[in-house]
C-alpha cells in the first residue's frame, strides 16, 4: 500500500453566523485519506462544500470538529503554532478559480518567485526555481510579461508555477479551470496531469467537468457537505442513479452506454476515453441485444 | 491598450539613466533637489540648466515630451512669476503704474523661481517617473527605507500596498470598462446631461467596482495567505538590487555639481536670487 499523505479525518465546518444569518453547517462528518502521488478528483454541485474543504486542508479554516492529517501529523492538535502550519504550507498549496485574484505582482517571475521569497529561500536557488518552474508550465518566454497581459489560462499557468516553485507535493486545484475557454482548460489540465504524472506531485481537483473527474484515479462526490460516493471513476460513474438524484452529470461517454445497457446491449460501463467508446458502442451495435 | 495609461508616464528605454540602480536614482533626486536650492546667481542656474538638458539628452526622452509635462505647471508659473514681479522691491525701479513698482530685481527673480520651478520638475521627472518603473521605484523605495523598520515604521507593508495596487490598476480599470459597457447595454448613459446627472450615471459603476474590488482583496489575502507571506519579516527577494560603478559615479557627478554651484553662486554673484 501507498503512504497517505494527507487524511480527513471526521471533519466538520460551520460558517459562524452574525447577528442576522445563522450558522452555516458546510461540511459533516467527512472522512478520507489521499494516497502519495494519486490524482482524485472532487465532484459537487454548487455549495455543497467542496471550497471549504479544500480550505481546511490548506489550514485557511480551523475544523469545528475532526482532524487533518498531513504526513501522519494531526495539524488540528493542540499546542500547533502558526509555524508549524506555514511548515506545512511548504507541503500544501492550493490554486484558486480566479486567476486574476492569486497572482501578487507586475512581472511574472516576480510572482512566481513570491511564495518562495515568503519562505526565506536565498535569491539564487530562488532564481534556478522559478526559471525551473516556469519551463515545467511552458511559461519560460513570458517570464518578463506583465500579467495582466497574458490570457486566463497563461495566467493560471503562472499561479501554478508559483505553487510548483515552493516544491509542494500535495497541490489542491479549486476550479482551476472554470473561468478559462476550452484551450486554456486543456493547456492547464495539461500542465496538471504532468505533474501528477511526470513529477509526482499529489493532486486534488475540484471540478464541474466530468472529462476532467474521469481522468482521475479517484472520484470524490460531495452533497450537502457530506461524501455522497468515494471510488475510481469506473465505480463511481457505472452507477449514474444517485448522481443524477442529486442534480449532477457522468460524463457523456459513460451516460450512451449507460443507456446502451439498459436497452440490453452489453456494454462495460468505465470507458471514458471517446474514440474507445466509439469503437465499443460500434461493436455493441454490431453484435446487437444480448 | 488602454490600460496601459495607468502605469504612470514611464518611458520604455534603455539609457543610462534608466540602467542606474532605482535606489541610486532616489538619492540623485533628492541630492539634485538639494543643488537647485542651492543656485542663487544666474550663473549657476545656466549651469543647472545645462545639466538639466543633459540629463533629458542622455535619457533619449523625447525634449518635446519632457517640455509639454510642464503645461500642468502653467498657473503656477505665471502665479509666482506675477507675484515677484509685482511684489518685489529692489534698487532698479524699471517702471511704476500707480502704487505699483516693477523692479529689475523683481523681473530676475521671478525667471530665476520660475527656472527653479522647472529645474525641479524636470529632475525628478527624468530620475524617477520618465526612467523608472513604479515597480522598480516602489522597491528602491522599501530598501532604502528599511532602516526605519527597526522604530516600527511598516515599510514593507507599504511597499506591498503599493505594488498590488500597481499590480491591481488595470485589472480595474478593465474591470470597469466591462461595468460601463454593462450599463450601456442597459441604456445608461454617461455622456449626456448636467454634471450632476453625470455623476449619477456613474453610481451603478462605482457601487459594483467596489464591491467587487473587496470580493478580490479577500480572495488575494487568503491566495497571499495561501502561499505563506506573514508580512515582512524573514523575507528573501529574487532579483536583489545592486549597485555598481555607474550608480557611484552619477552620485558623485551631482555632488560635483553642487560644489560648482556653491563656487559659482560666489564668483559670478550678479543679480541673484533673493529668496
Ligand atoms: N464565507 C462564507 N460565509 C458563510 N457561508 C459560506 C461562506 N462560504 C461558503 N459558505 C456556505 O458554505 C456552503 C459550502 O460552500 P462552498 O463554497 O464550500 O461550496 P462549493 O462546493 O465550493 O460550491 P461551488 O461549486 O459553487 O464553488 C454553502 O452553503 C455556502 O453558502
Ligand atoms: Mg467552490
Amino acid at each position: 500500500m501507498k503512504n497517505i499523505v494527507l487524511e480527513a479525518k471526521n471533519l466538520s465546518f460551520e460558517y459562524p453566523g452574525d447577528e442576522d444569518t445563522k450558522p452555516v453547517s458546510a461540511l459533516r462528518d467527512v472522512s478520507f485519506a489521499i494516497e502519495e502521488g494519486s490524482f482524485t478528483a472532487i465532484l459537487g454541485h454548487n455549495g455543497s462544500g467542496k471550497s471549504t474543504l479544500a480550505k481546511l486542508l490548506c489550514m485557511i479554516y480551523q475544523p469545528t470538529a475532526g482532524q487533518i492529517l498531513l504526513n501522519g501529523r494531526d495539524m488540528t492538535a493542540e499546542g500547533i503554532t502558526e509555524k508549524d502550519i506555514m511548515d506545512a504550507r511548504r507541503e500544501i498549496g492550493m490554486v484558486f478559480q480566479n486567476p486574476d485574484n492569486q497572482i501578487v505582482a507586475t512581472v511574472v517571475e516576480e510572482d512566481v518567485a513570491f511564495g518562495c521569497e515568503n519562505l526565506g529561500i536565498p535569491s539564487a536557488e530562488i532564481r534556478r526555481r522559478v526559471d525551473e518552474a516556469l519551463e515545467i508550465v511552458g511559461m519560460r518566454k513570458y517570464a518578463r510579461h506583465a500579467p495582466h497581459k497574458l490570457s486566463g489560462g497563461q495566467k493560471q499557468r503562472v499561479a501554478i508555477a508559483g505553487t510548483i516553485a515552493m516544491k509542494r507535493k500535495i497541490i489542491i486545484f479549486d476550479e482551476s479551470t472554470a473561468m478559462l475557454d476550452p484551450l486554456g482548460r486543456k493547456e492547464v489540465m495539461d500542465t496538471i496531469l504532468r505533474l501528477n504524472k511526470e513529477d509526482g506531485i499529489t493532486v486534488l481537483i475540484i471540478t464541474h467537468y466530468m472529462n476532467e473527474a474521469a481522468m482521475a484515479d479517484r472520484v470524490i462526490v460531495m452533497n450537502e457537505g457530506k461524501i455522497l460516493t468515494d471510488g475510481t471513476p469506473g465505480e463511481v460513474f457505472s452507477q449514474p442513479e444517485p448522481l443524477w438524484e442529486v442534480g449532477l452529470d457522468v460524463p457523456q461517454t459513460t451516460e450512451i452506454l449507460y443507456k446502451l445497457k439498459k436497452d440490453g446491449y452489453d456494454v462495460p460501463l468505465d470507458v471514458f476515453e471517446p474514440e474507445q467508446c466509439a469503437r465499443i458502442i460500434a461493436q455493441a451495435l454490431e453484435r446487437g441485444r444480448s | 491598450m488602454k490600460s496601459d495609461i495607468a502605469f504612470g508616464q514611464y518611458c520604455e528605454g534603455d539609457s543610462l539613466l534608466h540602467r542606474l540602480d532605482p535606489r541610486a536614482k532616489i538619492v540623485l533626486a533628492v541630492l539634485y533637489i538639494v543643488v537647485i536650492f542651492l543656485a542663487e546667481s544666474v550663473a549657476s542656474f545656466g549651469l543647472l540648466l545645462l545639466f538639466s538638458a543633459g540629463l533629458v539628452a542622455v535619457s533619449g526622452i523625447s525634449p518635446r515630451i519632457v517640455l509639454g509635462s510642464m503645461k500642468a505647471l502653467t498657473f503656477i508659473i505665471i502665479f509666482t512669476a506675477v507675484i515677484n514681479i509685482f511684489w518685489m522691491q529692489g534698487e532698479t525701479l524699471l517702471f511704476a503704474l500707480g502704487p505699483v513698482e516693477v523692479y529689475l530685481e523683481g523681473i530676475v527673480n521671478a525667471v530665476l523661481i520660475v527656472l527653479r520651478i522647472m529645474l525641479l520638475l524636470i529632475c525628478t521627472s527624468m530620475f524617477l517617473t520618465y526612467t523608472t518603473t513604479p515597480i522598480a521605484l516602489t522597491d528602491g523605495i522599501e530598501q532604502l527605507l528599511a532602516p526605519l523598520n527597526r522604530i516600527h515604521v511598516p515599510v514593507h507593508e507599504f511597499a506591498m500596498m503599493m505594488s498590488i495596487a500597481l499590480r491591481f490598476i488595470p485589472t480595474l480599470i478593465e474591470e470597469t470598462e466591462k461595468i460601463m459597457n454593462a450599463q450601456k447595454a442597459r441604456g445608461a448613459d454617461f455622456t449626456e446631461g448636467n454634471l450632476l446627472q453625470r455623476a449619477k450615471a456613474l453610481i451603478p459603476i462605482l457601487v459594483p467596482l467596489f464591491v467587487s474590488a473587496f470580493r478580490r482583496a479577500d480572495e488575494l489575502a487568503t491566495a497571499m495567505e495561501c502561499r505563506c507571506y506573514t508580512g515582512g519579516a524573514g523575507r528573501t527577494r529574487m532579483s536583489v538590487l545592486r549597485y555598481d560603478w555607474k550608480d557611484f559615479a552619477a552620485i558623485g557627478t551631482v555632488v560635483l555639481l553642487g560644489a560648482a554651484v556653491v563656487v559659482l553662486n560666489i564668483l559670478v554673484p550678479g543679480i541673484g536670487l533673493a529668496m
